[in-house]
């Protein structure tokens, strides 16, 4: 087979961990190995139990939730107004339609802005100081409590016209949203292939028509997305609209005007003490899971985790 | 001719674009100068102690915060006492020894139970965790450890302890992501080269992933506690809302975000108004300084990945 | 002294790909065996079965036997026992970059539970001394973390990492290939001296690197062993025609 080695192998050395078939080794190491082994088990054992102790309750939170709401929705629920207090068969509608004047206004507002900021990170800022304090400015923003949008459109908008608005809620939430969608954006923009614009460069299309013909367009199914998501965690949003939209127990759709919405509506009937309340309340958060769940769902069939880390 | 005209609206899109971005800096920059103009009048008449002294008398006008702090605090700290070791044992869980057909139901779940909104699971916690702290744990807790002294006095339901809780279950999934995704930028040659020394597989975890981690489950953790500092609407439904310091854990407390959440709509008196803004200002400066930290950190070790626009 | 291994029927497989086929060979003690073939033959997939780091991929597979003297490798030992007995060295050295020199090669001491600084001192010392570290880092131990030293010393901490921990087969996947002309000729001279006390299994892309530091050489196509003999019958008189025409360059 292989050549002999020539060399005269040099006398063993003492070594610190024997070369012993395993039975042979001291008692030391023996029981070193075996305490090992089962410090592997028990971390093992312990992580699995953390996640049975972390998802179980969360499982069921959920599954409560489902529970409780869908055994308080019915038709008028979504058509009725709440009744007079303490009085059966009132609904959420005034709450839902107000919820979704006051989201209009905040995405007509918020998105426009929010998608143009992600543009300018991801297409005209890459590599420039700028666009990496703006980047990190927008996560640091969004990390701030939502209460403090509340204060600033209440001291901006509220204060000045002397009344409680749509519009003043609007604009908390607006705040909110734009920069969650510069980032999202900036991150689906990202994973359009340069090559898409390079060949519209190499065609002689300025700048300005690539970005929106171009790349936007491809880029759009993942910045809608990353727009939904942005909307559905600031239509759960209450503390913004405490004391700007501030809540209505009738219809309303003034934006100069105080409004109902529906994580409002579920504040204020959730610490209520009237059962009937109580009922509106789980049926709205129904309402609200849904919503979010559908979103979340579609960002998941959407974008894989590595490509969109969107806002949740 | 196109060229130019290319060339001239290329900049105007840029510069409208520019703008757009620029607008982040300017949403900070607004907050900033609306709360401390709107909050001079507290400042001038309080000064600093206004974050030292325990007092809220709106009707004689008498404001001092320090009772809000300690709530935040406590609240948090508690939170993350809680979550953090259940939170890394999940992420453990998911990034390694997860078989593979569980791992997206599970993340998942952790993703949709990030997404529910604060006063959903604030009404969840009015109506389930209360009395479970009211009939059970509660009493439980206090037979078999009333001997630390922590859990004395009258148990109602609400106050810091079911706040705190239903705080830890809100920051879990945020704190378990974002060390997942850390764990995950640890490159499999590190895994590798543990496991060649022959490593059982929790040292290979320990030596080979967590500890090239270490820095950014920092990060991870801090950001959970910038949540926490200002999660407002599920801690003001269970935390009691009485502005002095708990002297146990089933005593009612106040944090920062709750009292303006609670009394803003109501405030009336120049000064009552002032110094709830100036408190939230201090949570806006406090929650910005917090997740500049906790963002940095998990830059540096993720290397400027997308960060969760959380 | 080194062991012995002796490979019977190794098939191995990544997901429903038939990596290895019917691998049969015995690589002799105290010698430097080398793999060569073009990439993608299953001589990586190869010396990961030798010290089961093959199964630590979730869709990995491997069927044989495989004996280190009479232990049966995968019958009658642990997976933890057997990867500290066959150490490894990977293509890209991957030092530990938030321990220092002295914590990177003491790493593999510290997990089997030794603590006594004494013995860590002196093995760190000799495991250096053996990879021809010792004299460049000496003073800068403790300073200095693994990820700080080049790519050569790097690759050299490494092999001393491994040695550490007193194996009897040493695998080296492609050890050289990520470092420049100077590092290379510095860990082949090692492989001479390693030989001596371990043996040595080196993969290679460079059939010059197989002449110049193994005894016996394997040629790897397709999942298959094609020829397994003396370095030098290897390479002067190969009895299959592939072996052949892979030497004189006609594919890969």
């Amino acid at each position: 087979m292989g050549a002999n080695s020539l060399h005269t192998p040099p006398p063993p050395q003492e070594s610190a961990i024997s070369r012993a078939p395993i039975e042979r080794q001291s008692r030391r190491v023996r029981l070193n190995r075996a305490r090992r082994y089962l410090w592997n088990h028990v971390v093992t054992g312990l992580a699995i139990l953390s996640t049975i102790v972390v998802i179980a309750p969360l499982v069921a939170i959920l599954v409560y939730l489902i529970y409780k709401g869908t055994s308080s929705l019915n038709l008028a629920f979504f058509t009725k107004i709440p009744a007079p207090v303490g009085e059966p068969g009132g609904g959420m509608s005034n709450a839902i339609v107000g919820s979704s004047i006051v989201l209009a206004l905040a995405s007509v507002l918020g998105i426009p802005v929010g998608i143009a900021a992600g543009v300018y990170l991801g297409e005209f800022g890459r590599g420039k100081l700028l666009a990496g304090a703006v980047r990190f400015t927008a996560d640091v923003l969004n990390g701030v409590p939502s209460i403090v949008m509340g204060i600033a459109a209440y001291a901006l908008i509220v204060v000045e016209q002397k009344h409680f608005s749509a519009f003043s809620g609007g604009v908390a939430l607006a705040i909110m949203m734009v920069p969650t969608i510069t980032r999202t954006t900036e991150e689906m923009l990202a994973t359009v292939p340069h090559a898409i614009r390079e060949a519209a460069y190499g065609l002689g299309v300025p700048k300005w028509r690539t970005v929106l013909s171009v790349t936007l367009k491809t880029a759009s199914p993942g910045i809608i997305t990353g727009c939904m998501l942005a909307f559905a965690r600031v239509a759960g949003e209450t503390a913004p609209l405490l004391f700007t939209a501030f809540g209505n127990q009738f219809w309303s759709f003034k934006l100069n005007e105080p409004i109902a919405a529906l994580p409002l509506q579920i504040y204020i009937y959730a610490l209520s003490p009237y059962d009937e309340w109580h009922r509106l309340a789980w049926g709205g958060s129904l309402v609200l899971i849904v919503l979010i769940m559908a979103s979340v769902t579609l960002v998941r069939i959407y974008a894989n985790r590595g490509v969109l880390k969107g806002a949740s | 001719m196109s060229r130019s005209t290319g060339k001239g609206a290329d900049r105007v899109f840029s510069a409208v674009m520019l703008a757009c971005a620029l607008s982040i800096f300017g949403i900070v920059l607004f907050i900033l100068y609306i709360l401390i103009l709107r909050s001079k009048l507290s400042i001038s008449q309080f000064g600093f102690k206004f974050f030292t002294r325990s007092a809220w008398d709106p009707v004689s006008g008498d404001f001092g915060a320090f009772p809000f702090i300690y709530g935040t605090l406590a609240t948090s700290f508690l939170a993350l006492l809680m979550a953090v070791p259940l939170a890394l044992g999940v992420a453990v869980f998911l990034t390694e020894l997860c078989p593979e057909k569980l791992r997206a139901p599970i993340s998942f779940v952790t993703e949709l139970l990030a997404a529910i909104p604060s006063v959903v699971y604030g009404l969840w916690a009015v109506f389930v965790l209360v009395p479970i702290m009211r009939d059970q744990l509660g009493p439980f807790l206090a037979k078999y450890f009333g001997w630390t002294g922590l859990f004395g006095g009258f148990n109602f339901g609400v106050g810091l302890l079911t706040a705190s809780i239903i705080l830890a279950i809100m920051i879990l999934p945020i704190i378990s992501s974002i060390t997942r995704d850390i764990m995950l930028a640890v490159p499999i040659s590190q895994r590798e080269g543990v496991l060649a020394l022959g490593a059982t597989r929790w040292e290979m975890i320990r030596m080979g992933v967590l500890r090239n981690a270490r820095i950014g489950i920092v990060g991870a953790i801090i950001l959970g506690l910038g949540r926490a500092l200002g999660e407002t609407m599920a801690v003001t439904m269970v935390i009691g809302n009485h502005p002095e310091i708990p002297k146990s854990l089933f005593a009612p407390g106040y944090t920062l975000a709750s009292v303006i959440a609670n009394e803003f709509s109501e405030a009336t008196g120049d000064l009552y108004l002032s110094s709830l803004i100036e408190i939230g200002l201090a949570l806006f400066l406090v929650t910005i300084v917090v997740n500049a930290v906790a963002r940095a950190l998990v830059w540096a070790v993720t290397r400027g990945a997308p960060a969760r626009a959380h | 002294m080194g062991v012995g291994i002796d490979v019977e029927n190794l098939n191995a497989w990544y997901g429903s790909t038939h990596t290895l086929q019917d691998i049969s060979l015995n690589i002799p003690a105290n010698h430097a065996t080398a793999l060569i073939g073009p990439s993608g033959c299953g001589k990586s997939t190869f010396v990961r079965c030798l010290n089961r780091m093959h199964e630590t991929n979730p869709i990995a597979r491997a069927t044989g036997v495989v004996k280190m003297g009479d232990v049966d490798i995968y019958e009658d030992a642990n997976p933890v026992e057997i990867r500290r007995r066959v150490g490894m060295v990977f293509q890209r050295p991957n030092p530990f970059p938030t321990m220092s020199i002295y914590d990177n090669v003491a790493s593999g001491l510290k997990l089997n539970g030794f603590r006594n600084r004494a013995v860590l001192d002196e093995t760190v010392e000799r495991s250096l001394k053996a990879a021809a570290l010792w004299d460049e880092v000496k003073d800068d131990l403790k300073k200095k973390s693994g990820a700080s030293l080049s790519g050569g010393q790097q690759q050299r901490m490494c092999i001393a990492r491994a040695l550490a921990v007193d194996p009897e087969v040493l695998l080296m996947d492609e050890p050289a290939s990520a470092l420049d002309p100077v590092s290379t000729s510095k860990i082949e001279d090692l492989i001479f001296e390693l030989k001596r006390q371990y043996t040595i299994v080196i993969v290679t892309h460079n059939m010059q690197q197989a002449a110049r530091v193994a005894e016996n050489t394997g040629f790897f196509l397709n999942g298959k062993m094609v020829e397994f003999d003396s370095t030098h019958k290897i390479f002067t008189n190969p009895k299959d025609k592939r072996t052949e025409d892979y030497i004189t360059g006609r594919f890969g």
